[in-house]
C-alpha cells in the first residue's frame, strides 16, 4: 500500500491510472473472518461483493482464492465511479443483502484511502439490522452473535442478533495469503455481474469535491538552546 | 592476542545447532558480539533446521505447455507470438506467465526510446489496438558536457544514437498494454508470484518452475501462515528476468552457458520523472550527453526526454558503468548533481518530481551473449542481453528474442512426437535463428564501440573510434575488442582513491537518497528473510569495508546497505535494510566480494512503477 500518490493537474482528485489497487487491508481481514466462520461451519457460502470498474474482479479473484465460494461484481465507471461514496456503496450492499438472504455482512471498518468508516453503519441503518463494529472478535452463539469491539476505553462485548452487519478491526485475525493454486481455481468460480440500477439503487451523490489539494510542506522546525528563548519565540509567533 | 574467528557460516559447516543466531568473532582489537545478517534458506537450507521439522513441504503442481518467467516486453512478446501461432493454426497451447511485480509493468523501468521494428511485427496494427506509442521523435540532441558549459556533438544520420523514426515511450505503460494483449488471447499471466526456483528432471533437463513459498519469518523460521509455493511444469520454459536475473545465474553455471563468451559487463540506471513549467516543455525532444560530472575514464551519461501525453512530463535520468574504479564513487549522487548543470537546471526549474528509480542494464553487447538454449528451457531478452549499448535500446531486441524463441517452441510443443532426447525439450533452432535474424546483425556492427572507451583517452577515445569504425565502417572492422573483465573486479582499494565531494543535495532539483527511495513505491512484506543474502555474513565487514570503504552503501540505488556501529563494543556492522530494495540488480553485479547473491523475494514486493 505504499504508493507516493499524485494530486491530478486540475485539483478533481488524485491520480488513479496505472497505480496498482489492491484489496483493502481491513476488508482482507473480514474476507479472512467470514471464510473462517465457513470453515467452522457456522455459515454456507461467503459472497465476496466489490462496487467499481471493471479491474475490480480482480480483487474479488483474490478473494475467491481465499475462500469465498462465488462473486458479485457491481460496474460502476466513470463519473459515476469519482462521486461514489460510503452512502452509495450502503445503498447497494443493503440491497443485495437483502436479494441475497445474508445472514451477515461482514466489511472492513474503513478503506484506508478515505478512511471514512461510514460504510458498514450505514448499511447496518439501511437495513435496520444490528451492527458489531471495530470487531476484533466474533463468535456465533445460535441466532446470535457475541462481538468483542475496539473501542476508544479499551474493549467492550456486545451480543446482537442476525442478521447482522459486522466491520472488521486490526486484531480479528490474520489474513491467509491468496496462493496461486487457489488463484487458479478461483478463475472457475463465478462472478455474477450487475448494475446499481438493477438494484434500484440511484447513484446520485449529495456531496460535490470542490478541490483537491497536497498538505502544505512541512516547514522546517527551529531549535532553541533556552527554555527563555523557546518562551520568547512563542510569545513572538502569537502562540501565546 | 590470538585473533580467530569462531563461526563460518558456509552452509557445509552448519548443524542444526550451530544455526541459533549469535556468534562471535574477534578481529583485531574489537570484541563485539555480530548479529547475524542471512537467514534465507538458500543459505541455510531447511532440510538441515530443526524448526522446520514437520513442515508439511509438498508443493502443488501444474502442468502447461510453455513456462515464461517475467513479463517483460521479452516474455510477453514471446507469449503472444504462441498464442498467435496457436490461433492461426488452431492449435490449443496452454501458455503460462508469471511476474514477481504486483502488476505487470510494476517492476518496468527505461529510458525510454523505442524503435518500433519488432512491435510492427508482432502487431503491425498497433495504433488502433491502443499502444501507448504517443511521442514521436521530433528532436535529437546529443551534447559533451562540461562543469559550466556544453558542446553540440551533430546527429548525424547513420550515428548509432539518431532516433529518427522511434518514439519516446512509458515503458512501464507499454508493458502493460502488451500484457493486456497478451491476456486477450489466452495466455495466463500470474502477477505477484515469482518464479523462485528451477525445477529439474531426473535426466538434468529443466522440468519448469516453482513459485515463492509464504509465510517465512525474519530469522527464518516457518509462520503460521506459511504455504509452499507451487511448481509450474513444462515442456519447455523460458527465462525472462531482464538484466542479471537470479534464477539465470543460476542456469548459467548449471548448463555452463557462458564458457564461451566474456563475462557480462553492466551499467545503473536511475531515472526520475518530472512534471516541469509548461514554458519548458519540448515534447518529442530526446537529450543525450556524456562528460560532466563523469570523469573521462569512467562510461556514463545522461538522458532527457520530453514525452507528448497531455502533461509536461519529462523522463531523465543517468547511467553509469558499473566497471568504474573508484569505490567512493555513488551513481546516485552523480545523477542527483548532473541535474544541476545549467543545461540540465533549466528545463527542470520550477517543475515536480513525480517519480524515481533504478536499474542495471546489460553493457556487453555481443561479446558477452551467452548459449541461450538447454534442455528444457532458453533464455530471452535482457536475460541473455542482447541491448545494442550505443543505441542506448534493448527493448526492440528483447521483444524479437522473444518472438524467434516462440516461433522456434511452436512446432516442438504441437508436434504429435517432439523426438527429444530429454524429457524437457532443448530447442538449438532458437539460436540458430537469432544468429539469422536483425539482432545478430545489429549487435556484431556496433561490438566494438563500448569496448572502444577502455583506453588512455577513455571517453574521447570511445567517441573517436566511433567516429571512425562505426559511422564510416559500421562495424566492419575484422577485429573484436574485448570488455575489462568482471565489474566486481575493477574497483581499486579506497587507499588508493580520493573521496569525492558530492553537493548537499537542495531539495529542489537534487534530493536525498530516502525521499528518492520513497518515490519509488518500493515495498515488501517485512517479515521475512532479507532476500540480499549473504554466502558469508563476515566478508562485508573484513572485506568489503575494510578495502573498498563499503561500496555497497554508495553503489546501490536505494539504501540497502548502511555500515552502522556496533551497539557495544568497537567496530561496525552492515545493516541490511531489504525492505528499500527495488530489485537493481547492482549489488550483485558489483560486490567485490561477490558475497551477496540477490534472490527473489516474496511476490508482489519491490517497486510499485507507474508508467517508468
Amino acid at each position: 500500500y505504499i504508493v507516493t500518490i499524485r494530486v491530478k493537474p486540475d485539483h478533481s482528485g488524485v491520480v488513479t491510472d496505472g497505480v496498482k489497487h489492491s484489496m483493502n487491508p481491513f476488508c482482507e481481514i473480514a474476507v479472512e473472518e467470514a471464510v473462517k466462520l465457513k470453515e467452522k461451519k457456522f455459515i454456507k457460502e461467503v459472497v465476496a461483493v466489490s462496487c467499481g470498474p471493471t479491474q475490480v474482479t480482480e480483487t474479488i479473484r483474490t478473494a475467491l482464492a481465499m475462500g469465498c465460494d462465488r462473486g458479485i461484481h457491481v460496474e460502476v465507471s466513470g463519473k459515476d465511479y469519482e462521486a461514489m461514496g460510503p452512502l452509495q456503496i450502503a445503498k447497494i450492499f443493503a440491497a443485495l443483502a437483502k436479494k441475497e438472504e445474508a445472514s451477515l455482512v461482514i466489511l472492513g471498518k474503513q478503506a484506508i484511502d478515505d478512511d471514512c468508516n461510514q460504510t458498514g453503519q450505514m448499511t447496518a441503518a439501511l437495513l435496520d439490522w444490528p451492527q458489531g463494529t471495530f470487531a476484533s472478535e466474533v463468535t456465533i452463539d445460535g441466532e446470535k452473535v457475541k462481538v468483542v469491539r475496539e473501542i476508544d476505553g479499551g474493549l467492550e462485548t456486545i451480543k446482537i442478533s442476525m442478521p447482522a452487519v459486522l466491520t472488521a478491526d486490526l486484531r480479528l485475525n490474520t489474513p491467509r495469503y491468496a496462493t496461486l493454486p487457489n488463484i487458479m481455481k478461483a478463475k472457475k468460480k463465478k462472478i455474477a455481474n450487475m448494475k446499481p440500477a438493477d438494484l434500484g439503487v440511484d447513484m446520485v451523490s449529495r456531496v460535490e469535491v470542490l478541490r483537491v489539494d497536497e498538505p502544505p510542506t512541512r516547514l522546517a522546525g527551529v531549535k532553541v538552546e533556552t527554555v527563555d528563548d523557546l518562551v520568547a519565540k512563542l510569545k513572538a509567533n502569537g502562540t501565546i | 592476542g590470538p585473533h580467530f574467528i569462531s563461526f563460518l557460516a558456509s552452509p557445509s559447516a552448519l548443524t542444526g545447532s550451530a544455526l541459533f543466531f549469535h556468534y562471535t568473532w574477534r578481529r583485531n582489537c574489537s570484541s563485539a558480539v555480530m548479529p547475524r545478517i542471512t537467514s534465507h534458506y538458500t543459505i541455510f537450507p531447511r532440510d538441515k533446521d530443526p524448526r522446520w521439522e514437520g513442515v508439511e513441504m509438498e508443493r502443488f503442481a501444474d502442468e502447461a505447455d510453455v513456462v515464461i518467467v517475467g513479463g517483460g516486453p521479452a516474455g510477453l512478446s514471446a507469449a503472444i507470438r504462441l498464442k498467435q501461432l496457436a490461433k492461426e493454426q488452431e492449435k490449443e497451447l496452454r501458455v503460462c506467465l508469471v511476474e514477481k511485480a504486483s502488476q505487470i509493468g510494476a517492476h518496468t523501468l527505461s529510458g525510454a526510446c523505442l524503435e518500433p521494428s519488432a512491435l510492427n511485427e508482432l502487431f503491425p496494427d498497433w495504433k488502433e489496438r491502443g499502444a501507448p506509442l504517443n511521442t514521436p521523435v521530433t528532436e535529437d540532441l546529443f551534447s559533451i558536457l562540461t562543469e559550466k558549459y556544453r558542446i553540440p556533438v551533430p546527429m548525424l544520420p547513420g550515428l548509432p544514437m539518431n532516433n529518427h523514426g522511434n518514439y519516446i515511450v512509458r515503458l512501464g505503460h507499454f508493458v502493460h498494454w502488451l500484457g493486456e494483449q497478451a491476456e486477450e488471447l489466452g495466455v495466463e499471466i500470474y502477477p505477484g508470484y515469482a518464479a523462485a526456483e528451477v525445477l529439474f528432471h531426473e535426466d538434468g533437463s529443466v522440468k519448469g518452475i516453482a513459485t515463492n513459498d509464504v509465510g517465512i519469518a525474519k530469522d527464518g523460521s516457518p509462520k503460521d501462515v506459511f504455504e509452499r509455493g507451487m511448481e509450474l511444469h513444462a515442456k519447455v520454459t523460458l527465462f525472462g528476468e531482464g538484466c542479471h536475473g537470479h534464477l539465470a545465474k543460476q542456469l548459467y553455471r548449471q548448463f555452463n552457458l557462458r564458457e564461451n563468451c566474456e563475462p557480462q559487463t553492466y551499467a545503473i540506471g536511475l531515472k526520475e520523472l518530472w512534471v516541469i513549467d509548461e514554458k519548458k516543455w519540448r515534447p518529442g525532444r530526446v537529450e543525450h550527453s556524456v562528460g560532466w560530472p563523469l570523469n573521462r575514464n569512467t562510461y556514463g551519461g545522461s538522458f532527457l526526454y520530453h514525452l507528448n501525453e497531455g502533461e509536461p512530463l519529462v523522463a531523465l535520468g543517468f547511467v553509469v558503468g558499473l566497471d568504474y574504479t573508484n569505490p567512493y564513487l555513488s551513481p546516485f549522487r552523480e545523477f542527483q548533481r548532473w541535474k544541476h548543470h545549467p543545461f540540465v537546471a533549466k528545463t527542470l526549474e520550477g517543475g515536480d518530481r513525480i517519480a524515481y528509480g533504478a536499474r542495471a542494464l546489460n553493457e556487453g553487447g555481443y561479446q558477452c551473449l551467452p548459449k541461450v538454449t538447454f534442455p528444457g528451457g532458453m533464455l530471452i531478452g535482457c536475460s541473455p542481453g542482447f541491448m545494442n549499448v550505443p543505441k542506448i535500446k534493448g527493448t526492440h531486441t528483447a521483444m524479437k528474442s522473444g518472438m524467434l524463441a516462440a516461433e522456434a517452441i511452436f512446432p516442438k510443443v504441437t508436434a504429435e512426437d517432439p523426438a527429444s532426447e530429454t524429457a524437457g525439450l532443448h530447442i538449438p533452432e532458437y539460436e540458430d535463428n537469432l544468429k539469422k535474424s536483425w539482432i545478430w546483425k545489429e549487435l556484431y556492427a556496433v561490438r566494438n564501440i563500448r569496448p572502444s572507451f577502455h583506453n588512455y583517452f577513455g571517453l574521447y577515445g570511445g567517441m573517436v573510434y566511433t567516429g571512425v569504425f562505426y559511422w564510416i565502417l559500421r562495424g566492419k572492422e575484422p577485429w573484436t575488442l574485448k570488455h575489462a573483465g568482471l565489474d566486481s573486479a575493477q574497483l581499486k582499494p579506497a587507499k588508493e582513491c580520493t573521496p569525492i565531494e558530492y553537493p548537499k543535495p537542495d531539495g529542489k532539483l537534487s534530493f536525498d537518497l530516502l525521499s528518492s527511495v520513497a518515490l519509488s513505491g518500493t515495498n515488501h512484506e517485512g517479515d521475512q528473510p532479507p532476500h540480499l543474502t549473504l554466502k558469508d555474513d563476515s566478508i562485508p565487514v573484513a572485506n568489503n569495508l575494510a578495502i573498498y570503504d563499503g561500496p555497497e552503501q554508495r553503489f546501490c540505488p536505494a539504501g540497502v546497505y548502511e555500515y552502522v556501529p556496533l551497539e557495544t563494543g568497537e567496530g561496525m556492522r552492515l545493516q541490511i535494510n531489504a525492505q528499500n530494495c527495488v530489485h537493481c540488480k547492482t549489488c550483485d553485479i558489483k560486490d567485490p566480494s561477490q558475497n551477496i547473491n540477490w534472490v527473489v523475494p516474496e511476490g508482489s514486493g519491490g517497486p510499485a512503477y507507474n508508467g517508468l
